[in-house]
């Protein structure tokens, strides 16, 4: 009986946590045009989202690429078609790695940085300053730094796809000796421009969710240090599981 | 003393958190252009009561009228309109971190005007020369002492010109001089500017020196209030044990807890 009450209440747990995500949503797009008129608001929070994290994604572009060459090459070398090394690493990289890793990072990266900075803004009573100074929080500082993820997320994946793909070409074309001529020529051949745009929307939507966490985990932090550190975790966590969950709909969406 | 309306005044002001009602029945009349100290032991609402008057919170019933406006039923816009008649300095000052001194006390004039960038700095220097740290104007947050933080969060509550300033426990943590410090800007500021000041403290002694009226609030109500001499001979015992700082009284030193004797014996099984 017990069992069967606390599932209840993490059943109702979780949809009041939607609910108030979906709530959110609408707020912060219904804002969003007008953080447009204080660009520089945004451009700031490009930079925090977007360039701080470019080492770290394009290192890890890099080697996932490499990796790929070289599991690639391996595997199709099996069936005597390495040429299709290009193909390979290109689709996997564009569709799913791409985007899916990125988003993962972007959590790691500038989601744990969104999240305890707006806890520690709440902690510290600034929000309500701001509330005090007649200036809303949401339109302020909430807004600005969502739309600065969702427009760093897919500039972000773009970028971890392109060093992937010049890292599954230094494997498999340096080093394994895969024919340059066809490793490029194949995969401009046979990468369609529909694979690009499952690519695309991957990216947009993991980034508009991984940034709507990271906010709605800092903004409703409880403001102590243990509340602010388990927002920071739960960002991480709950970006991960739904990035990997909208990846499986949206793949099966384009099928 | 106070022949003009008052600018603040709560009626029958009942408010409850989870269960536990902070204030049953508060009345207070605060006048235009006085220093009001609003004290009493911890735990007895006075934050919330600042959170209140400016609507941060909702009170459960009871009437908050500020500058003759109910701000219970304000809309969103009308009490951002009523906030920017007021400044406001939070216990830890809560600068914004990001931004260095002059950006934070230019942070109002730039979210609510669009005053040409020359005028914005003179508006800084002047609030800032008046807190006295218009040399710290390119600090960050992090380099400032703790009362540095406080006066700089004053500059930047009154970089408005507020006709109400509120200061929740200015003095808590602070050395003798910084406090002498904040206590003569409370005044002198008040004075000047034409504001009417709200000051929550429990520091008896320093705001009873600056403030022209006091009230004592203790379980949720107003238990004494008047001038600072009027309360310092009143002969009331709640009164007595709060200002004369004594540990047991009305106010109790122990937390509610079950009897003493049976809970020590219990825990080595003997009950």
């Amino acid at each position: 009986m017990s069992v069967l009450t606390d599932l209840r209440a993490s059943a109702v747990d979780t949809l009041e946590t939607v609910g108030n995500l979906a709530k959110l949503l609408v707020r912060l797009t219904a804002a969003s045009p007008r953080a447009f008129l204080r660009i520089d608001l945004i451009g700031a929070q490009i930079y925090n989202a977007g360039a701080l994290s470019l080492v770290i994604i394009m290192l890890s572009g890099l080697f996932v690429g490499m990796v790929l060459g070289l599991q690639g090459f391996q595997l199709l070398q099996r069936f005597g078609s390495e040429e299709a090394l290009g193909t390979a690493a290109a689709i996997g990289l564009v569709k799913e790695l791409g985007p899916v890793i990125t988003a993962l990072l972007f959590a790691g990266r500038a989601g744990t940085a969104l999240a305890s900075e707006l806890g520690l803004m709440r902690a510290t009573d600034q929000l309500s300053a701001m509330e005090m100074m007649a200036v809303d929080p949401i339109q302020r500082v909430v807004v600005p730094r969502f739309l600065g993820g969702v427009i760093a997320m897919p500039l972000l994946a773009a970028i971890f796809s392109m060093i992937g793909l010049y890292g599954a070409q230094l494997i498999g074309v340096q080093i394994m000796g895969v024919d340059a001529g066809s490793f490029w020529s194949q995969m401009r051949a046979s990468v369609a421009i529909g694979d690009i745009n499952e690519g695309i929307v991957k990216s947009l939507v993991f980034g508009v969710a991984c940034s709507l966490i990271a906010v709605y985990e800092g903004y409703n932090a409880v403001p102590t240090a243990e509340g602010v550190s388990r927002a920071t975790t739960r960002t991480v966590v709950t970006s991960a599981v739904l990035t990997l969950f909208l990846d499986y709909l949206i793949t099966a969406s384009f099928l | 003393m106070n022949q003009a309306p008052p600018i603040i005044e709560i009626r029958d002001l009942n408010y409850t958190v989870g269960g536990r009602p902070i204030f049953s029945g508060l009345d207070m009349e605060i006048g235009r252009g006085s220093v009001t100290a609003i004290m009493g032991p911890s735990g007895t609402g006075k934050t919330t009561l600042l959170r209140l008057i400016t609507r941060q919170l909702r009170a459960d019933s009871g009437t908050i009228h500020v500058a003759g406006l109910d701000v219970e039923s304000l809309t969103r816009p009308a009490i951002y309109e009523l906030r920017r008649r007021m400044g406001m300095l939070f216990q830890n000052g809560a600068l914004l971190t990001d931004l260095d001194v002059f950006e934070n006390v230019a942070f109002p004039l730039r979210e609510h005007t669009r005053l040409p960038e020359r005028l914005i700095r003179q508006l800084v220097l002047i609030k800032l020369q008046a807190v006295g740290l218009r040399g710290a104007i390119d600090l960050m947050p992090a380099e400032l002492s703790g009362g540095m933080t406080r006066r700089v969060a004053l500059a930047r509550a009154i970089v408005m010109d507020p006709e109400i300033l509120l200061y929740d426990e200015p003095f808590v943590g602070l050395d003798p001089i910084s406090m002498g410090v904040i206590l003569r800007l409370i005044r002198r500021l008040n004075d000047a500017l034409g504001t009417t000041s709200i000051v929550v403290s429990h520091d008896v002694q320093e705001i009873s020196a600056v403030a022209d009226r006091v009230y004592l609030l203790a379980g949720g109500k107003v238990v004494a209030h008047g001038t600072p001499q009027q309360l310092q001979s009143d002969p009331s015992e709640i009164v007595r044990q709060f200002m004369g700082g004594l540990a047991d009284g009305p106010v109790p030193f122990h937390y509610p807890a079950p009897d003493y004797f049976a809970e020590l014996l219990a825990r080595d099984g003997f009950a």
